[in-house]
């Protein structure tokens, strides 16, 4: 008798559970607990740093909530452990802000249906499993514009991580952008093969100013690239953050990134209990992604174009990747009066005209 | 010309962390001591090169800290395996990870912040002389230490007393005792100059190189350095000449690169690794008795003394 109470307690607690699992309810920010697996350390200055940096907005938006962080988590099944460990200590959110995550996310979201889990850069989604990228390329388009407008000897050197859609999408929006002013430019890339390595990054933009390069657009995480930029007197571009420090008088401005923005976004949905599962895409409309201020050398006609040309995207009238696109051959690969989908851009693999060096394979 | 001279200043800049690292490691390994800790040294040495540059705007302060510190560091190793006779690579390979984690954590407030670093100092006189003038002498100070202290740990080891003394402890320590000398004394000194210096090559990246912190910034170079004292074969000259050669084609590969070749870049970055296996190949070969030829005899066992047969 005991024993069939006990059952059917059980019975009755597993429907609930399942049920529960369609809706997620409102919750109080004292009672909710978040967590953010890092893929490197938050002391990268780069990636790892900019996603602390909107996890501590996040915080402060929302007096009560209690975010953890693991850093330097592995893209394998190390990550699905850690998600574990999170969801056991009572996490009711979970971000896993690297792209190698996705699967492992996709495992342990099948095991915690209560939990909400949101991955960073990925393409898979379920209940409980959100995606959040934000559109890079539209603020690499415009600092490509500035880069355009910069150059003398129409050589523009790119120190690049790895070759992945992500940082081929910049380097093409870069190169859009530099290219609408300046058609004659031409767009150098060395790959470093490594997302931070200071020593490696310098060299690397010195070898491009040796090639003939007077600005360097670069797509990795350290401000060397900028001071190698800044001691050779050639101008530069940065990344992720405002690089100016590094580069006080080259620094054009930066692509930056604003993960704040999206933090305290589904946060707050998640506290009022309005999350669903979604797959957020922001750009420079939402202030996802934005440019760092201009340098002081950025003549008056630049900044307008580039106001112009920011405002073309805001309104959803057009986007960089809007034909005609024309890859390395001159092939035309996306026709005038069409667009390319977010699926193509997020897998895109080809270079467009004007980038100079082999995709390597 | 034109082309070559920018190449082998590059190899110098790149190379010269990697050669301090590696002439501390032959100097604590010829006294028998293995030290499989010389990253985690590197990065703590970096972090604290840059930090007192940070506070005290004297990068020569910096570097003396860095030294200090990677000394103090390597005591713990010297205390471990010296004192008290544990296993060596256990301890260096615990080294690796507490000073990886330690520099970490201590150096989060420093993360983005940015020093007036040590610059270049074109040598009067030298740096006009063509070629070398500009690969050697357009460099900075560190450099030039760099070359003085490989003349002088070659001298040392190869042509003084104490230089003797010390490869006798590595060789023989049983011997070494048996002649007057002590050898923990001379395992602790070489064990903390050793850790000195990896200090300094790490110091050299963050004062010197670029002028920042960023976690974990020594990016695998310590082990480089592990395996540029095989590559030497436990010779100063040998391993400087091995780590401009690691430093060259790292530099050579980026302006391939740049100059819009051809050549897969993944075929470009092995080379350095390629070259590492062929020479080592070589060498051993050449050599007949394999490449442990120039290795001390008793590297990586503790002395204990009452233990003599």
């Amino acid at each position: 008798m005991k024993k069939g109470l006990l059952l059917s307690l059980v019975i009755a607690f597993a429907v609930c559970f399942a049920g529960s699992a369609q809706a997620f309810e409102a919750v109080a920010p004292e009672d909710l607990k978040v967590g953010w697996v890092y893929i490197g350390p938050v002391g990268d200055g780069g990636w790892t740093y900019m996603h602390d940096k909107g996890r501590v907005a996040m915080e402060e938006a929302f007096p009560g909530v209690t975010s953890s962080i693991v850093e330097s988590v592995p893209e394998g099944p190390d990550s699905a452990r850690v998600m574990e460990t999170f969801v056991r200590n009572g996490a009711k959110v979970i971000f896993a802000t690297s792209f190698g995550y996705m699967d492992f996310v996709q495992d342990v979201a099948k095991k915690y249906p209560d939990t909400i889990f949101l991955h960073c850069s990925g393409f898979k989604r379920a209940e409980n499993v959100g995606t959040y990228f934000g559109r890079m390329y539209q603020a690499r388009y415009l600092s490509g514009l500035v880069a355009g407008s910069m150059t003398k000897n129409n050589v523009i050197g790119f120190v690049a991580a790895h070759p992945i859609p992500e940082v081929i999408r910049g380097i093409n929006a870069f190169t859009l952008g530099a290219r609408k002013v300046n058609p004659d430019v031409k767009v150098k890339v060395v790959w470093l093969f490594s997302w931070f390595d200071p020593g490696k990054e310098k060299e690397a933009a010195k070898a491009l100013i040796d090639a003939g390069a007077d600005v360097i657009g670069m797509h990795a995480d350290t401000g060397s690239a900028p001071q190698a930029a800044e001691e050779a007197g050639v101008y530069v571009v940065g990344y992720n953050n405002d690089m100016s420090k590094y580069a006080p008088t080259k620094h054009l401005t930066a692509p930056i990134w604003d993960w704040g923005a999206y933090y305290k976004y589904t946060i707050g949905k998640v506290i009022d209990g309005t999350w669903e599962s979604d797959d957020i895409w922001w750009g420079l409309k939402e202030g996802f992604v934005d440019l760092a201020p201009f340098a002081d050398d950025v003549p008056q006609d630049v900044r307008d174009l580039v106001a112009a040309e920011r405002a073309r995207i805001v309104d959803g009238q057009w986007d960089v990747f809007h034909g005609p696109v024309k890859n390395q051959k001159g092939e035309v690969v996306v026709p005038e009066g069409t667009a390319m989908t977010d699926a193509d851009m997020l897998s895109m693999n080809w270079f467009v005209e004007g980038v100079e060096g082999e995709m390597p394979k | 010309m034109e082309l070559i001279v920018p190449i082998l200043a590059a190899a110098v800049r790149s190379g010269t962390p990697i050669l301090y690292a590696t002439l501390g490691g032959i100097v604590t390994e010829k006294s028998g001591v293995m030290n499989l800790g010389i990253e985690g040294v590197m990065l703590v040495g970096a972090l604290t090169g840059f930090a007192v540059t940070y506070h005290s705007h004297s990068p020569w302060l910096g570097l003396a800290a860095a030294f200090v510190v990677g000394a103090a560091l390597c005591a713990i190793h010297a205390l471990l395996c010296i004192t008290l006779g544990v296993n060596q690579v256990v301890s260096g390979l615990a080294l690796t990870m507490f000073g990886t984690g330690v520099s970490s954590l201590v150096g989060r407030g420093l993360v983005g912040e940015t020093i007036e670093g040590l610059r270049a100092f074109p040598v009067p006189g030298l740096s006009r002389i063509p070629l070398l003038g500009p690969v050697l002498f357009r460099q900075d100070a560190m450099v030039y230490l760099s070359f003085a202290l490989v003349f002088l740990i070659w001298f040392f080891l190869l042509h003084t007393r104490p230089g003797l003394k010390l490869r006798a402890v590595g060789e023989s320590p049983l011997a070494a005792a048996a002649a007057g000398i002590s050898v923990p004394a001379v395992r602790w000194s070489a064990t903390l100059f050793g850790g000195g210096l990896a200090a300094l090559g790490g110091a050299y990246l963050s004062v010197v190189n670029s002028h920042m912190w960023v976690e974990q910034m020594t990016s695998g170079r310590g082990w480089i350095a592990v395996a540029l004292i095989i590559f030497g074969i436990w010779h100063p000259l040998r391993s400087a000449l091995g780590a401009y050669l690691f430093g060259g084609v790292g530099a050579l590969q980026l302006r391939i690169q740049a100059g819009g070749t051809s050549i897969p870049a993944p075929l470009l970055l092995m080379l350095p690794y390629v070259l590492t296996i062929v020479v080592l190949t070589a060498i051993s070969v050449r050599k007949g008795k394999g490449i442990l030829l120039g290795a001390p005899a008793a590297l990586g066992q503790p002395f204990h003394r009452e233990e003599r047969e």
